[in-house]
């Protein structure tokens, strides 16, 4: 239903058949279309563009300075290293975590599905809290990690860990709807060709879901880099060294250095708005592809 | 499935060998509180060239800073701090119990009970002081509106509390019915109650609410800095209260670390001249003023200061006024 969603949204493949499924006055088409431009406008659009607009109010000079000070640059990298890290975690756990729902008839299914589903529902300060429950220095195991000299909360696998966890709905979410709705069917067909279990999954089940796991990668992407509060909760915040770019705006915003929050602000926005560029540019280089899995392969 | 848990476990196996590998030069973490970020970043330059004049080879000095009470959290949960230098005593005591990292007796291992720089409660007040603020008597006024954080929730906002208490106590010569009824109709001239320090700043500068925002010296000075001395400016009343954030080094952090050497020297340069004349360039009060520039020390006036030693330490003054059904209870009910 999701992937649906986002291709009813998608420009790419208007029908040339399409007739419009209501017969509205053009008053009310247009009402309703202002209301949602002028929704987006306020909500999304003015919020985006006072980013910017802040963060270049001093001058490009300065805009530059907050972005490569050193703690800045380490916050820019370490949000790169645990994106780099929990997105193909959480491809592969996705997928395997839809792929187990969609094909398979288990006992616990739904309850699977319920599990999947609690990072969305758990606060994300929640989320953080239960990693330092687990292996904070408090807790059962923390005194054999302290002695093994293993580092897990205040240091870089903390801050992967809480991430992984916070950005684990968002592929698995996207494919089970996908692929429940696609059956069985194509493995079974693929199967009985001769081909392997290993082959089947690259060359039947991966292809029928690509967009699906490439727009769950895309927004787990986007999340993993601007989470906060699970982050915020395991980080430490030691400068230069676990800060990752929004806990960085925070302190920033905090020291009063507005003009270097909205900087570093400006930078997650724009890799935002690069992840959608990439998502739009492919929904456009392979819009025949899409039409045709659209249309039911 | 068994492949795709393998590798799995082999991704976070992975991330915990590259983690585990980090640097092995010596490596100083100073767990502090929120407003001290600029004075550290130019004290750990300062210490650097310090120890390396000693003949000691480079150390590398990171800050954690967030909110005084997280902070001590983070300790206790096992954030590796060689030093804290706190806001309060209360959240270095917290380490102590809860970890036994810190010795009980901490607070007499360094000279002024482990401050060595101190600040007040002052007074922020919109340009020209539109009001006319002079003295804590002034807030009671008509019309004049207080920003102030909860003391309940947040550790700065106890300073205020009894700093007010301190100023009644004063004017109506220990008459507790009388303080009590000055200090509650003080709260009453508070429109928004944050929960933190941090809040109130906001409110008060951000969101324009407000005739005074009750704040720590060092803390107003910053806002002044940042914000713009056209927009506000400092009155001292003539009675507040001294204010000792704690300092303290974490042996049980540091004998693991072998950095105990090099942990108390840091802190030894904390109340050295250098130290000192560096907490005062960045609005504390040092507690050697000589060894400061007379310049940075005149924007310290002269006022009486009682510490909170006057109310019996915070061992007996937190659950006293503070403590569920405690005075501040007793005298505040909101939205009155």
């Amino acid at each position: 239903m999701v992937l649906e969603a986002s291709f009813d949204a998608a420009p790419a493949a208007p029908a040339e058949t399409w007739t419009p499924p209501t017969s509205e006055r053009p008053l009310v088409k247009w009402t309703l279309v202002g209301i949602a431009l002028a929704f987006l406008g306020f909500f999304l659009f003015l919020p985006l563009v006072a980013v910017f607009v802040e963060a270049l109010r001093g001058g490009v000079g300065i805009y530059f300075d907050a972005i490569t000070e050193p703690d800045a640059v380490a916050a820019i990298r370490l949000t790169l290293i645990v994106a780099a890290i929990a997105v193909p975690c959480n491809l592969v756990f996705g997928l395997a975590a839809a792929w187990a729902i969609a094909k398979f008839r288990f006992p616990g299914k739904s309850l699977l599905i319920t599990l999947i589903d609690l990072p969305f529902s758990v606060s994300p300060v929640v989320s953080g809290l239960v990693f330092i429950l687990l292996f904070g220095s408090q807790s059962l195991i923390g005194p054999w990690l302290i002695s093994n000299g293993i580092e897990i909360v205040f240091a870089i696998p903390g801050i992967v860990l809480a991430t992984i966890f916070v950005t684990f709905p968002f592929v698995a979410r996207e494919l089970i709807p996908l692929m429940q709705e696609q059956g069985t069917g194509d493995e079974e067909a693929a199967l009985s060709l001769g081909a392997s279990g290993w082959q089947t999954f690259l060359y039947v089940t991966l292809p029928n879901v690509k967009w699906a796991l490439l727009y769950g990668v895309l927004l787990c992407n986007a999340r993993a880099m601007g989470e906060f509060g699970a982050v915020s909760v395991v980080s430490g915040h030691i400068r230069g060294l676990t800060n990752t770019m929004p806990l960085h705006v925070e302190i920033l915003y905090n020291e009063y250095s507005f003009q270097a929050a909205f900087a570093v602000a400006s930078l997650l926005a724009l890799l935002a708005l690069i992840t959608l560029s990439i998502k739009s540019f492919l929904e456009w280089r392979f819009a025949d592809g899409l039409k045709a899995q659209r249309s039911g392969h | 499935m068994t492949f795709l848990r393998r590798s799995l476990v082999g991704a976070v196996g992975a991330t915990l060998i590259f983690v585990g590998s980090a640097s092995a030069q010596t490596t100083l973490l100073n767990v502090s509180y929120d407003p001290t970020r600029e004075l550290y970043k130019e004290f750990n330059s300062a210490f650097s060239a310090h120890w390396k004049e000693l003949g000691n080879g480079p150390v590398t000095i990171r800050m954690s800073h967030g909110g005084s009470g997280k902070q001590a959290r983070s300790v206790i949960d096992g954030l590796d701090a060689d030093v804290v230098t706190l806001a309060l005593e209360a959240d270095i005591d917290a380490i102590a119990e809860n970890t036994g990292k810190i010795p009980e007796d901490w607070r007499a291992d360094l000279p002024n009970n482990s401050s060595p720089y101190t600040s007040t409660i002052v007074f922020l007040v919109r340009k020209d002081n539109p009001k006319g603020i002079k003295d804590w008597g002034d807030l009671t006024r008509e019309g004049v509106e207080v920003i102030t954080p909860n003391p309940k929730t947040s550790g700065g906002a106890r300073w205020n509390f009894l700093a007010a208490w301190a100023y009644g106590e004063k004017a109506f010569g220990g008459d507790e019915e009388k303080v009590r009824e000055f200090v509650g109709d003080f709260y009453r001239h508070v429109p928004v109650l944050d929960t933190g320090a941090r809040g109130s700043t906001t409110t008060f500068v951000q969101r324009g609410i407000g005739d005074v925002l009750l704040a720590w010296e060092n803390e107003a000075f910053l806002s002044l800095e940042e914000l713009g001395p056209d927009e506000f400016e400092i009155v001292v009343p003539s009675i507040s209260i001294k204010a000792e954030p704690p300092v303290t080094l974490v042996p049980g952090n540091t004998e693991t670390k072998d950095t105990t050497e090099v942990a108390k020297a840091y802190l030894d340069y904390l109340y050295s001249d250098e130290g000192q004349k560096i907490s005062a360039k960045h609005f504390y009060r040092p507690s050697n003023p000589s060894a400061a520039d007379p310049a940075d020390l005149e924007r310290f006036p002269d006022l009486e200061l009682v510490t909170v030693d006057d109310f019996g330490g915070w061992k007996e003054a937190q659950p006293y006024f503070f403590g569920d059904g405690g005075v501040f209870d007793k005298i505040y009910t909101p939205g009155n």
